[in-house]
């Protein structure tokens, strides 16, 4: 499979993507520059997490307007596929290639934990298609920004187009803070309307190892890599 | 031209911060606070003398990079000296 991870000044978790995704196909994904106009015909392009040009005015917003963006946009009309972690989901709504916005915390805190996520019931896609629906992955998020809002009918549109990807969920009933930014609906990723671009603020890669605390982020990201090889 | 922006948030959409400095007022004895928003202020200086073209460019600029239009509003004002 021919990856490429993006690379942007900031950009923090470029290398744990690249560990990750070489552990599953063995292969290196290229890394591609931000000032890149010109990028080869990938498979999966992945916008790592980071803080991109400092979080500077928004966060992701400058990085959604380097040039790279626009080659992404065209692998995007070629029914590539994407998948943004963190700040490369927050980069991917301010490039509005997925809609909604990602605000503050609900608690004004960097959040950095182990989160359970669900699988929902969505549209045929390279990232959840092999896993069972209702299926919990354990995989730790970071983020100050990651409190998903969408108005009404966004919000809507979106569960009537079936693409809402990952919520947030509880491991027991009385459980309060499983959800660890307040988003709406317990959002933790959703996908643009062909499918193909997945935006998710938990980390997979950050759970590719039993020294982690857990290989749940692998068990996702090598059922993606297995949906795109085919 | 000085260009004073100012950005925001939408009614409807959460201000975390917000609420966190309206605790705060209300601790020191602001009781009568009752809501609080937070925004920003951009200040661009724009070497144009047109009133009309640096109005045009501030509200350009702010429709491609300076606002989330989704959950922001902005305001511009023209600083005449």
């Amino acid at each position: 499979m021919r990856s490429g991870v993006v690379i942007f000044p900031g950009s923090n978790c470029d290398r744990d993507m690249i560990v990750a995704i070489r552990k599953i196909t063995g292969k290196t994904p290229i890394k591609i520059w931000h000032k890149e106009y010109d990028i080869p015909n990938l498979d999966l392009i992945v916008i790592p997490g980071g803080f991109t040009f400092g979080d500077y005015l928004r966060c992701g917003a400058l990085a959604a307007r380097s040039p790279v963006i626009t080659s992404i946009k065209n692998h995007i009309s070629r029914g590539g596929t994407v998948l943004g972690v963190c700040n490369g989901f927050q980069i991917l709504i301010e490039a509005k290639i997925l809609p909604g916005s990602l605000i503050r915390n609900k608690k004004l805190l960097f959040t950095c934990r182990e989160t359970t996520l669900e699988v929902q019931s969505c549209i045929e896609n390279p990232f959840l298609s092999g896993l069972k629906i209702g299926e919990c992955l354990k995989i730790p998020v970071a983020h100050n920004e990651g409190n998903y809002f969408a108005s009404k009918d966004l919000l809507k549109q979106l569960k009537e187009e079936g693409r809402i990807a990952l919520k947030y969920i509880k491991q027991k009933d009385n459980e309060k803070n499983y959800n660890p930014n307040g988003s709406t609906e317990d959002i933790a990723g959703i996908l643009s309307n062909n499918g193909k671009v997945l935006g998710m603020m938990p980390h997979p890669e950050r759970a590719i190892n039993y020294l982690h605390g857990g290989t749940d982020g692998l068990k996702f990201l090598t059922n993606c890599v297995e949906q795109i090889i085919g | 031209m000085k260009v004073i922006i100012n950005v925001s948030l939408k009614d409807g959409v959460l201000d975390p911060e917000g609420q966190a400095i309206k605790f705060s007022l209300n601790n020191l004895g602001f009781e009568h606070c009752s809501d609080v928003r937070t925004g920003k202020q951009i200040i661009l200086n724009l070497d144009q003398n047109s009133e009309t073209e640096v109005l045009k460019q501030a509200k350009k600029m702010c429709e491609e990079l300076l606002v989330n239009t989704v959950i922001e509003n902005y305001e511009i004002n023209i600083l005449k000296d």
